[in-house]
């Protein structure tokens, strides 16, 4: 059976994401979801909303903290830690990237 | 259906108590989980770890597992008889399922058999695919062959095979998603289908250098060129330019071509640097050695002269 797709969407430019739906597409609970916000790992679209939305991107954050949460059982604490880390670890692999392109023979 | 040796894959011995097995599971997940990995095979690899704890990890399925017998890994088999009957209670088609789909089934029915059956969104998945920088600047269709597991309403799991056409717009990059909503995997009892995220990852170009939707490449220029300046012809995606290269031109400076890199998913471009590198000859003529020598007598420029400058100032503060 051949599909031809007529919906393709780039996550950066979905419109933002209202915390329900962000559950329900992550897989977290709200719980959960705003803990991750507390903690800084997800950034609400405007911290001052009664009802925080996100920039659809940050599916990609959620769904991955959900992963790590159920495959290596991790608490709160523990989950906003390698999120964090994790952060650190994509902003430091984006600038070496970066830095490679703009070396001369790209190494 | 292959058989697989759930206990060599978490490394344990066929009688290693649940703690045994929880802590070689979780040893092996926080190695190869693929959302922190470096390994080479991280995904391949976490796939067979978790689908060994998955059955290993739950006492009834470890028991259905254990009744199946050691079999050689690799070697083909098939469930005796009455297993199914005993710890199924489903209907399995053995011929298209994979081993660890005889599992996965175990635990659909034993949802159902907790009384009315609840929606269960389907399942999410995210497929990486490679496009060429050509690709991304004009957009492409790509033909994706998939296999996406679906549950039955017995419960038992089975790969459907599905062919897509995904067109991707202009204006991709490196490590960017696209979002194929509904394409994932089925939702159960009226929930909603699960997505299907595709992530974008550029082949290496030999020209182009990649960062954002900014591209780097190399211009070598001859000593002669960068001083007294010159018009060479730069290649660019949408076919070569020609750059003026002002006199005096240094290694190492970068000329941008404003426009000229990747389209923006949300209108306008990137720009396209130009490194300036400046390469000389290496098995010069006896004419350009003999201009070269001339040169180097002729010359006042010090190319040392910054370095000597703060070489003595370096001193003459110690």
């Amino acid at each position: 059976m051949k599909t031809q797709l007529t919906e393709v969407l780039w996550l950066e430019a979905h419109p933002d994401i209202p915390l329900p739906e962000l559950a329900e597409l992550s897989g977290l609970s709200a719980a959960e979801l705003l803990a991750l916000t507390e903690y800084g790992v997800l950034q609400p679209v405007d911290a001052q909303a009664e009802e925080p939305s996100y920039r659809a991107a940050c599916v990609v954050t959620a769904r991955t903290a959900f992963r790590l949460r159920r495959d290596l059982e991790l608490n709160a604490e523990g989950l906003a830690l390698v999120m964090q880390l994790l952060e650190q670890v994509r902003s430091l692999e984006a600038r070496l990237g970066e830095l490679k392109a703009r070396l001369p023979g790209g190494f | 259906m292959k058989y697989t040796d759930y206990y060599a894959v978490l490394g344990v011995k066929r009688d290693a108590t649940p703690a045994e097995i929880k802590a070689a599971y979780r040893k092996l997940a926080h190695k190869y989980h693929p959302d922190v990995s470096k390994e080479q095979d991280a995904e391949q690899r976490f796939k067979e770890v978790a689908e060994a704890y998955q059955t290993l990890g739950d006492k009834e399925k470890r028991a259905a597992y254990d009744q199946l017998g050691k079999q050689q890994p690799g070697e083909e088999f098939r469930p005796p008889p009455d297993w199914q009957r005993q710890y199924g209670e489903t209907n399995f088609s053995f011929e298209d399922l994979d081993f660890a789909d005889l599992f996965s089934g175990l635990r659909g029915a034993r949802s159902r058999r907790g009384g009315k059956p609840f929606p269960e969104p389907g399942e999410d998945f995210e497929i990486p695919v490679d496009i060429t920088l050509e690709q991304a600047f004009h957009g492409t269709d790509l033909n994706l062959d998939l296999g996406i597991p679906e549950y039955d309403a017995q419960g038992a799991m089975r790969r459907v095979p599905r062919n897509f056409t995904a067109h991707i717009p202009k204006g991709a990059t490196d490590g960017q998603r696209l979002r194929l909503p509904g394409k994932g995997g089925k939702g159960l009892n009226g929930g909603r289908d699960g997505d299907l995220y595709l992530r974008i990852a550029l082949r290496p170009h030999p020209l182009f250098r990649v960062n954002g939707h900014d591209l780097y490449m190399d211009l070598p220029l001859a000593p002669w060129e960068a001083v007294l300046g010159t018009s060479v012809e730069v290649p660019t995606l949408a076919g070569a330019v020609r750059l003026k290269i002002p006199p005096g031109t240094q290694s190492g400076r970068q000329l941008r071509l404003s426009k000229r890199g990747l389209p923006k998913p949300r209108g306008g471009e990137g720009d396209l640097f130009a490194i300036v590198q400046i390469v000389v000859p290496e098995k010069p003529s006896e004419q350009e050695k003999a201009l070269f020598e001339q040169l180097a007598q002729a010359s006042t420029f010090d190319a040392r002269g910054n370095v000597k400058r703060e070489a003595r100032h370096e001193n003459a503060t110690h």
